[in-house]
């Protein structure tokens, strides 16, 4: 199997480029230091002359951040993104590859998909996508797709993200398929009978405002039940936008019992809570999971710092307008954080001390990048310049100069933060210059 | 968006705010007990009473209470209006909002529905009952019975009764209640007690129906159905009325019942105790209209001008 192939980007011009004096920050490759950084036809390195200069006094080059969890809402609601906007957007938050889910319109299932989408892609996007595939026809929950061939033709990983697999022999029956098809299983995880009817986390402001609940416990359940069913395969799984403190727990068991699992956590659920959902806004405070409590937001960042959470994952998930002006209960779950995300986590999380620059900057890069194995961006020479140059000084409003995405439901939509991404290559290409 | 001041939550009210309303519906009682029951207050003034939801009585006495003031008053249900042909929320409100009311009351079967809907208006917007979450006029009526009744609000124990878990009227009436110092408890099922109430209220819950004994009024909620699915919340309703149905063998002396109507008689309450006089079930309707003309009025009156006195020298002079 071919893991290079599973990243389309559409072809163009290499970059080439010096950035002058700036911080060079790659943890995972063990760089920080201040220096030049040069790029040449694509490649990091090589001889500086002739290249076009930026003065990086002030700024910080990092290896560019990996989204293992997007939605491109194509095919079937192009109107609310599409790969070139969906890719844009990753672009302008300092992305260089993200996976796309595959809840569409219809769903990715099969291998006349996976590759129009892959055309597609290779027409339209800025940096490198992946698609993933359903673990099951139709997202339905019964039959298996045809995984060992998605996995040759290039499929990153399979998911059944939004219906997640409720009955336990199939589910373990694509835990057993993956020792053929070695694709990782990316897990939406939700047990559906717990959390019917709920729109915000189930706790003392649901109560209050009288919206139904979705208790953390429909989180860790479907958790522990699938951690216990992957050890006993031997199989490997990845955990999406964890929410709830009894989640990292489960996780970190399994960890600590050797299971192959990794997890991921979304900057809304590391920054807001349920209190924050006082206005029924759904276009900013509406998502699944929800936004939960003080004691969970809390756990999910020491569990982000000690590495029981491997990555950050941003869920993004436009929509409309329209589908967000509804009541609080009956708008759809989602909100978009592929532009907000590394500023926002930079402003609250960074800049007050609660979370090391190095790390967030591991975890938004390698770390997402090998929970999916996907190729890891680095600042190493002779790599291919995957690269975001960050401007940790700018401050910048949300939403003010509109949004690449074509969908504007932001968590943190008027919000001023610090930290802006000035210039993001990816695949060697220039993806993004402010 | 919304110019001017709504309601929405019962909380958006202060302790004094609520009193100077309770007041103004006292004066608008005394206007009712005479023989012409019409006063030209809100002549000119427009009022749509919005009504996603089937209501009998907040329906019937919004149009009443609007009707009384000299409004003209509106009403457009769901069914038989666009919203059956596919019409959104938005696009209702903005249709309405194009004839310029200066009141729309709301009720939707969704929480956040009414908060939602002011986001698209500059008419003052009235929560009717937006799915579990609030019903601030029914609160304001409550506490009006209940000040009318006993007398005091400050130190009062109400006992709210069984599907909390489905009760805007629960919701709105422990904000209210505690608001003016009153004390509030939730006896009801495990399954129709939300997890959090008493965290996120500051109200006393409780499983047993026993506990009833420390309160000086029941308030039994009614069984809703129509928002329990698949049910199953409780094994049945014979074992529901069984466990904690109220009737006067619960009851002692000097406590008084209350309810939100409609009433599941031999469910929540029995039949005897509904048409006993220390139910207060009547009393409840007639304070209904009367605190939500206080309401219209308010919202549609400066609210540092309005005194009970202006009020009435108002009506007189008009």
């Amino acid at each position: 199997m071919n893991r290079d192939i599973v990243l389309v980007q559409r072809p163009g011009p290499t970059a080439s480029v010096v950035v002058r004096n700036a911080r060079l920050l790659d943890p995972a490759a063990g760089i920080d230091r201040t220096g030049d950084l040069v790029v040449r036809d694509g490649r990091i390195g090589g001889d500086p002359k002739g290249l076009p200069e930026i003065d990086g006094d002030g700024l910080v080059v990092v290896p560019g951040f990996v989204d293992p969890h997007v939605h491109l809402r194509t095919p079937g609601r192009e109107d609310t993104e599409d790969i070139g906007s969906g890719s844009r957007a990753a672009a302008a938050g300092g992305y260089v590859a993200i996976a796309a889910m595959p809840n569409t319109d219809p769903p990715v299932d099969d291998a006349q998909d996976l590759v129009r989408l892959r055309e597609l892609a290779a027409d339209e996007a800025v940096i490198g996508v992946g698609f993933i595939c359903a673990i099951t026809k139709g997202q339905r929950g019964s039959e298996l797709t045809e995984a060992a061939e998605l996995a040759e033709l290039g499929a990153v990983a399979l998911s059944d993200d939004g219906h997640p697999v409720g009955n336990a022999a199939v589910f373990r029956r694509a835990l057993q398929y993956q020792h053929l098809a070695h694709l990782p299983l990316t897990l939406h995880e939700e047990d559906v009978d717990l959390s019917a009817g709920g729109a915000m986390h189930e706790g003392a402001v649901s109560a209050r405002l009288g919206v139904g609940g979705i208790p953390a416990v429909s989180e860790s359940v479907a958790v522990a039940r699938d951690v216990a069913l992957a050890g006993y395969e031997g199989a490997r799984i990845h955990i999406c936008h964890v929410s709830a403190l009894e989640t990292v727990e489960e996780v970190r068991l399994g960890k600590a019992r050797g299971i192959h699992v990794t997890a991921e956590v979304t900057p809304h659920h590391l920054l807001l809570i349920d209190e924050d959902c006082e206005d029924l806004d759904p276009a900013t405070r509406k998502m699944n999971p929800p936004l939960r409590g003080t004691n969970d937001r809390d756990a999910l960042l020491a569990a982000l710092v000690d590495g029981t959470l491997d990555c950050i994952a941003t869920d993004h998930a436009p929509h409309g307008a329209s589908e967000k002006e509804l009541p609080f209960e009956e708008a759809p779950f989602g909100v978009t954080g592929l532009e907000t995300a590394f500023a926002s986590l930079y402003t609250y999380l960074v800049v007050p001390g609660k979370l090391p620059l190095e790390v967030l900057v591991q975890r938004m890069s390698a770390d997402a990048a090998r929970v999916l194995d996907l190729p890891v961006p680095t600042l190493a020479d002779g790599a291919p310049a995957n690269l975001t140059v960050l401007d940790l000084g700018a401050t910048w409003v949300v939403g003010a100069d509109g949004f690449q995405s074509k969908s504007r439901n932001s968590a943190f939509l008027g919000a001023r933060l610090t930290g802006r991404v000035q210039l993001t290559i990816a695949g060697g290409q220039l993806a993004w210059q402010r | 968006m919304s110019a001017r001041r709504s309601l929405i939550g019962i909380g958006d009210l202060s302790r004094d705010e609520i009193t100077r309303l309770l007041d103004l519906g006292e004066r608008f009682a005394e206007v009712m007990s005479r023989d012409i029951k019409k006063v030209p207050t809100l002549r000119g003034r427009t009022i749509i009473n919005l009504f996603f939801e089937s209501s009998t009585r907040t329906a019937t006495s919004f149009e009443l209470a609007g009707k009384r003031l000299s409004a003209d008053v509106i009403n457009v249900k769901a069914s038989g209006s666009s919203v059956e042909k596919g019409e959104t929320l938005k696009d209702t409100i903005l249709t309405l909002a194009a004839y310029k009311p200066d009141v729309l009351v709301i009720r939707h079967a969704a929480a956040g529905a009414v908060a939602a809907a002011a986001r698209y208006t500059d008419a003052a917007v009235v929560n009717a009952g937006d799915g579990k979450h609030e019903h601030p006029t029914q609160a304001l009526l409550d506490l009006y019975t209940l000040r009318k009744t006993m007398g005091r609000l400050e130190g009062l124990h109400v006992a709210f009764v069984g599907d909390v878990l489905h009760s805007r009227v629960a919701r709105s009436g422990a904000i209210a209640l505690q608001t003016m110092g009153a004390k509030v408890s939730f006896i009801a099922p495990p399954t129709l007690l939300p997890r959090g109430s008493a965290e996120g209220l500051g109200v006393h819950t409780s499983y047993d129906i026993a506990d009833i004994a420390d309160a000086d009024v029941v308030y039994a909620l009614r069984m809703q159905h129509e928002r329990m699915g698949d049910g199953g919340f409780v094994p049945s309703l014979r074992e529901y009325a069984t466990q904690y149905g109220i009737g006067h063998h619960r009851l002692r002396e000097g406590q008084r019942v209350m309810h939100a109507g409609p009433m599941n008689r031999g469910v929540e309450i029995t039949d005897q105790l509904a048409d006993d006089p220390t139910a207060l079930v009547t009393a409840q309707v007639e304070g209904g209209m009367v605190v939500r003309m206080a309401v219209l009025y308010d919202l549609l009156s400066d609210p540092k001008a309005v005194r009970s006195a202006d009020v009435v020298s108002h009506m007189v002079a008009a």
